[in-house]
């Protein structure tokens, strides 16, 4: 197997089976570092499963998964994420009982080292200043002591991007992070998204195509568990077969 | 007891710890050291002295059930585990069996044996979830609780020890009341602190991560079940600690002092208190002794037999229970909440 070099992310004919049902068939996925690509496709696509196959959350039936160069396929999800990878969850999975900065400290204490300290962080420590920078990146600085479960869903799905910024991430993946949202906060998304240093690339699987294609430089859709169709944002809205697919019906719905 | 949780960097940074303490722990610290002036032996000893033992060993239920999500109720056990310890290493009045070592060599290595026994319940415990943590803990305190009745050769069976002594440290009989006070409160103090300090450490933090979402703080590369196991192995500490102090208030350990029904009065006494802090398990262990102590006396007073005092205390409970679900902190929080709310609008006074 031959494989592309300079490409942050490269699938190489991944499927995912779940008994007969065939969530993934034959993936072929290559995006460069930096790179901002959006995953557009109906409910049952198979957006969410290929996310699951990139992190390790579980593992592909068959095919392969090379992260910068590396072969990662067989890796545990922890490896991936000491490697820069991230991922961002459409339900909640954050730890509600602590504050929106402790949040972000763990997240960012989990790529260190010395995870296991039994001495209290001081004001000047260096990941607790990171968190802090963080907390501010997602505009959440006002709410930075309060309780998650406090907070409004929209400021949980802003905080689930904090946290899958942490540590120095080459690339994350955001499921559906507008999912939910009021208009103000979708806008304030599009600015964090817009925002993001550079060198860092992401895919993101959104259903609201106004948010994708601002916040996309290539498209790909899914359909049925298959890539069908892959271009710039200008080229898939044109594109007569996805209208027809996706814009025309159930789109916006 | 917000404002004890609150810890902001920001303004920390400029302040020492001794500013950083709340006013309200200088009240209640100076009325705690100031108490020998003005009140009797037997408030000292039995109500204030049994607080802070009992206040310990619930506070490491505390720790393990408000911070890492799991219920135990061997915590008594660990308590009594310490307690027998003592007295096997030590000295009692039973020479058959106690080894009347020194005691720096005798309450180190009870300590050690403590928390090597509660690193490998947890390390059993932990494997579950729920229920069922409660279950195998609770199993297991039985277990030790018929084991120690049943056992001669190293327990004593149904008898237990009697005549276990602190030592006379500096000249001081520490089990005299005023001593005794002071040496409870200390390690009271000292077990609060650590369980404070804890909790903001990044152990403590991971270890409420993994109470949040076990699966995530996994896949941020954390250990979870090192945690846990850790966790237990720290509430060990702080209960065997209680579990010495109160085999020597009492002079005697015996498998009356681990049974099922002590067992639960720890949990009894964390859940009226309230998980959400560790101040809540003194101020439970408060409630919890005062009832003990003052029931038989309130029924009499109301011409009524002693013998039901358990009836009032359990009434007590169900109220707390039932007006809170969050134990006495959580009914402070509400009223506190209250105070701060315009009456009118019904929208917090001082909007942050």
């Amino acid at each position: 197997m031959t494989a592309e070099t300079g490409l942050a992310l490269e699938l190489r004919g991944v499927s995912k089976r779940f008994g007969a049902l065939a969530a993934l068939s034959d993936i072929e996925l290559r995006v460069r570092p930096g790179e901002r690509r959006a995953v557009l496709g109906s409910n049952g696509a198979g957006k969410t499963t290929l996310f699951n196959c990139i992190t390790g959350d579980f593992p592909p039936s068959s095919g392969a998964i090379r992260f910068f160069g590396e072969d990662v396929t067989s890796f545990p999800a922890q490896e991936r994420i000491r490697r820069g990878l991230r991922r961002t969850y459409q339900i909640s999975l954050l730890f509600t009982g602590l504050s929106v900065l402790d949040n972000v400290y763990l997240a960012c204490r989990g790529v260190s080292r010395g995870r296991f300290s039994f001495r209290r962080p001081r004001a000047s420590d260096a990941l607790m200043q990171t968190a802090e920078e963080l907390v501010t990146t997602v505009h959440l600085q006002e709410v930075r002591n309060t309780r998650v479960s406090d907070l409004s869903y929209g400021q949980q799905r802003q905080l689930e991007i904090a946290m899958a910024l942490s540590g120095a991430p080459r690339f994350i993946l955001f499921d559906e992070p507008a999912a939910g949202l009021s208009p103000t906060e979708r806008r304030e998304l599009i600015a964090i998204l817009t925002g993001l240093p550079g060198h860092v690339g992401y895919i993101i699987i959104e259903h609201d195509m106004d948010v994708a294609l601002r916040v996309s430089e290539r498209v790909t859709m899914m359909h049925n568990g298959r890539i069908f169709k892959e271009g710039k944002p200008a080229e898939i809205e044109d594109d007569p077969e996805v209208q027809a697919l996706y814009l025309g019906g159930a789109a916006h719905g | 007891m917000a404002v004890l949780d609150a810890f902001d960097p920001a303004r920390a940074r400029d302040r020492n710890w001794i500013e950083r303490v709340p006013p309200a722990y200088w009240v209640l610290g100076l009325l705690l050291l100031v108490m020998p002036a003005f009140a009797g032996d037997f408030v000292l000893y039995q109500i204030m002295g049994w607080t802070f033992l009992l206040g310990m060993i619930a506070l490491s239920l505390m720790f393990l059930a408000g911070y890492g999500g799991m219920v135990s109720l061997a915590q008594m056990s660990f308590a009594g585990l310490a307690g027998y310890l003592v007295a096997i290493f030590g000295d009692s009045a039973i020479t058959a069996i106690s080894q009347g070592w020194p005691w720096w060599i005798t309450i180190p290595l009870s300590l050690a044996l403590t928390v090597l026994a509660a690193t490998g319940v947890g390390w059993l415990a932990v494997r579950t979830e729920g229920i069922y943590t409660i279950m195998i803990t609770l199993a297991i305190a039985a277990a030790f609780f018929y084991f120690t009745r049943q056992n001669y050769d190293l327990f004593n069976g149904f008898q237990g020890f009697n005549t276990i002594l602190p030592p006379h440290l500096f000249g001081v009989d520490w089990r005299a009341p005023v001593p005794f006070y002071y040496l409870a409160l200390f390690w009271a103090v000292a077990a609060y602190a650590a369980v404070l300090y804890l909790s903001r450490a990044p152990f403590g933090l991971a270890l409420q991560g993994v109470r949040d979402n076990p699966r995530r703080m996994a896949a941020l590369g954390y250990n979870v079940t090192a945690h846990r196991v850790a966790a237990y192995a720290f509430a060990g500490l702080i209960a065997g600690i209680g579990g010495i102090l109160l085999t020597w208030q009492s002079s005697q350990i015996s498998p009356g002092t681990i049974g099922i029904g002590p067992a639960i009065d720890v949990l009894v006494v964390a859940v009226i208190g309230g998980l959400r802090h560790p101040i809540g398990a003194f101020l439970g262990a408060f409630i919890f002794v005062l009832l003990k102590t003052f029931a038989v006396d309130v029924l009499i007073s109301l011409g009524l037999s002693g013998e039901r005092f358990q009836l009032l205390i359990g009434l007590c409970f169900l109220a707390i229970v039932f007006f809170s679900p969050d134990g006495l902190l959580g009914l402070w929080d509400r009223l506190r909440e209250r105070g701060l709310r315009d009456p009118l609008t019904g929208r917090a006074k001082d909007d942050r």
